[in-house]
């Protein structure tokens, strides 16, 4: 197998093939992080430049430890002491970075198709670690890492996605990196945080929660931000926490082996009770493991490819 | 007024009119633990009492959609208790009361306050209305879930338009959410301003500042649009003009969900009952002209109309007793919604089986009302009887609400409500 593109900018350019073949990759470099010595001379000598504009734990820690897993030079960009606060815009950022000839960017921004705008201005790799509202890849590929580990045919699946779905880049990503695999998608919100447009085939609206959570094999839960209720789209936090948060009751009628993940961060009590999270019931840490493996074999498959 | 315990009433000999079935035949309407059910063999019928309906036609419980009961926080205008027994003289069964009280109906709190009094009384079903809007402020959403908990209907911000169409979109989306209906008060505010009456010859003539009938008909576009832009549903509240009502029925042509309820003033006076500066004309939307009080009849036959609402709304003597300027806003409307609307059948305009549909039947359904809104097998007992062919004169003493209000008094009516029947129990209504 092979992939011949030189960005991953979005789920929707990925076959299913690609997808698994991405995993499969993983799997493979999850085993270094499971040795004494955890480095490998795969990509010594290649520049990786990651450029975080918003705030990110797990995201950005992942990657820069994949990198260094992997023998690859790379720098992280503190964007609040770099000239972005000069007003430098994102194409001059890019321009004069890609002067010191690095090899991929790792780029997380605020606004929807950033990755896709910095890609047109390098010819190094792009990978999007997060755009806006829009995509979130590699979070969609290790959570279908995490699925697969446990659960052979994904295709079998129902999976929940319930939260705030509108805002989501990993709701983007995983919906259609799922459902192009399979999967029978339910999506739930309060119907101001639905995406009432999508058209795909094995994507539902699930009428209520009860819905959403009945015999699902993989809830996927999302953070929903306090901000949310200033621009209406719901009424309070409590409001929130009493009708749309997933309780034990609620996961008591899930698939018995169910898998819960969260990508991160959680607001407990809110979203998801935290006696779920504290009864070890979640996925949440094994999703943060698999990421590493995951953004290896992003920066392994991508840096191979020959331009 | 005085009520009677019954576990099976026979109502003999009544004409009775029920929408779901289209059917107005005289027969009789058998009542057993508060449903209604098919007649039982003759012999199997024991200890029934029987209510003569004869000469009398019998209508499903007629629902008063929208209603100002001022409790809590205004109970001088009226209270709870007063505003119901207005509604029993009036023919009413059921009413739904909306949320501008004060504090405002936006919380669990005040939700079940209404409720609780409502089950103490004892006397007709009370549908609260919640509020759109955290204390009707038009800044963010209440909550509407807690509301839905609390035995909340419907939604409204009704005494104000939700002015901002991003919080109006988002809550027809969120209501959606809980299957709960949102009734908007559509209307420009801006446009509004400091109006106090319909802008045009009257205005001009009396020399106040005029409502232009573009503030309503705005209001209705945008929320037509939103509700149709969405895919969501949308009651339009108080129409009262020719325009609002071609808006409406172009938006149920184009597959658009919105319904709507006028209210009897708008199609029994024009603004020329202002012309001497009676306050007690003084509503909002305002009284019209001619032109639209005939297409407001014209939509209720057509059906672009789907409810006839009183938009009752109580204010004291010495708070009606003003200029038009410093007037409030509003008058009563229990006791003679029905009268008004029989003038219309009496006038050809619309037949009994529409004054069943638009005051019962359309309300249940639109509000989801459960089993009401028909006399068939099964449903809930609620029911109207009156008298149809029996003269009346409207006086001031025959207000049973704590506020008079009204421009209609004096006036003389042909049919009234003789009873009503809640859940089985009979209740004289006059």
């Amino acid at each position: 197998m092979s992939f011949n593109k030189k960005d991953l900018i979005s789920i929707k350019d990925l076959s299913a093939s690609d997808i698994n073949y991405f995993i499969e990759t993983a799997k493979e470099f999850k085993k270094i992080s499971l040795k004494d010595i955890k480095k490998v001379p795969t990509l010594r000598g290649k520049t990786v430049v990651n450029i975080f504009y918003e705030p990110s734990t797990r995201t950005r820690s992942s990657f820069e430890i994949a990198q260094k897993r992997m023998s690859a030079d790379s720098l992280s960009i503190a964007v609040s002491q770099s000239s972005v606060t000069k007003g430098e815009s994102l194409k001059d950022t890019i321009l004069n970075l890609e002067a010191m000839k690095p090899d991929a960017f790792v780029l997380r921004h605020s606004e929807s198709g950033a990755a896709h705008f910095v890609s047109k201005w390098t010819k190094a790799s792009v990978i999007n670690a997060g755009d806006g509202i829009n995509e979130h890849p590699t979070q969609c590929l290790l959570d279908i890492m995490t699925v697969i580990e446990e659960k052979k045919d994904v295709g079998s699946l129902k999976v929940a996605i319930i939260g705030d779905i509108y805002h989501s880049r990993v709701a983007r990503s995983d919906i259609y990196g799922f459902s192009k695999l399979g999967a029978d998608v339910y999506l739930y919100a309060p119907h101001s945080l639905l995406p009432r447009l999508i058209e795909l085939k094995n994507v539902k609206i699930a009428r209520n929660m009860e819905e959403a959570v009945k015999d699902a094999d993989v809830i996927i839960m999302l953070r929903i931000q306090k901000e949310r209720a200033s621009y209406y789209f719901i009424p309070s936090i409590e409001e929130y926490r009493n009708f749309f948060q997933l309780t034990p009751e609620l996961l008591s009628t899930a698939s018995k082996r169910v898998m819960v993940l969260h990508p991160g961060p959680v607001n407990r009590d809110v979203e998801i009770a935290g006696s779920i999270i504290n009864g070890g019931k979640t996925c949440i840490f094994k999703q943060v493991e698999n990421g590493v493996a995951i953004r290896m074999a992003c920066l392994y498959i991508l840096l191979s490819y020959k331009k | 007024m005085y009520e009677y315990d019954m576990q099976k009433l026979l109502i003999k000999n009544g004409i009775v009119v029920d929408p779901l079935t289209k059917t107005e035949v005289k027969r009789d309407v058998y009542i057993e633990d508060g449903i209604i059910k098919d007649m039982p063999p003759k012999q199997k019928i024991g200890g029934v009492k029987t209510l003569d309906a004869e000469n009398s036609i019998v209508f499903p419980g007629l629902i008063d959609m929208h209603v100002h009961l001022r409790e809590p926080g205004y109970e001088y205008k009226e209270t709870i208790k007063s505003g119901m027994e207005a509604a029993v003289a009036g023919g009413f069964t059921s009413i739904c009361c909306m949320p501008n009280t004060n504090p405002v109906n936006d919380s669990k709190v005040v939700g079940s306050f209404l409720l609780d009094k409502s089950k103490s009384l004892n006397l007709i079903n009370l549908f609260p209305i919640g509020a759109i809007s955290k204390g009707l402020q038009g800044t963010s959403l209440a909550n509407i879930g807690e509301l839905k908990e609390s035995g909340a209907v419907a939604l409204s911000d009704d005494g104000n338009p939700v002015e901002d169409g991003a919080l109006m979109g988002r809550a027809l989306l969120y209501a959606r959410t809980f299957d709960l209906p949102v009734i908007s008060h559509s209307e420009d505010s801006k446009l509004r301003g400091k109006g106090v009456i319909n802008e045009g010859a009257i205005s001009e003539r009396l020399g106040v500042v005029g409502i232009p009938s573009i503030a309503e008909e705005i209001g209705v576009a945008r929320d037509v649009m939103l509700a149709g832009y969405y895919g969501a549903n949308v009651h339009i509240a108080h129409v009262s003009t020719s325009g609002s009502v071609d808006i409406i029925k172009k938006a149920k042509q184009s597959g658009i969900n919105v319904t709507c309820e006028t209210c009897p003033h708008y199609f029994s006076l024009t603004e020329n009952a202002l012309l001497n500066y009676n306050a007690d004309a003084k509503m909002n939307p305002p009284l019209r002209t001619e032109k639209d009080v005939e297409a407001i009849i014209k939509a209720l036959y057509d059906g672009a109309i789907d409810a006839i609402a009183s938009d009752h709304a109580p204010h004291s003597k010495d708070e009606k007793d003003a200029t038009l300027d410093a007037a409030p806003f509003g008058i009563i409307g229990l006791q003679t919604s029905l009268p008004l609307t029989l003038r219309l059948f009496y006038g050809k305009k619309i037949s009994l089986m529409q004054v069943a549909e638009l005051m019962s039947f359309n309300p249940a359904k639109i509000l989801k009302l459960g089993r009401r809104g028909s006399l068939q097998n099964g449903y809930i007992a609620d029911i109207t009887l009156v008298d149809i062919k029996k003269e009346w004169k409207f006086t001031e003493n025959s207000i049973k609400s704590l506020s008079k209000n009204s421009p209609f008094i004096g006036e003389k009516f042909k049919g009234i409500a003789t009873a009503v029947i809640v859940d089985g129990r009979l209740i004289e209504a006059n």
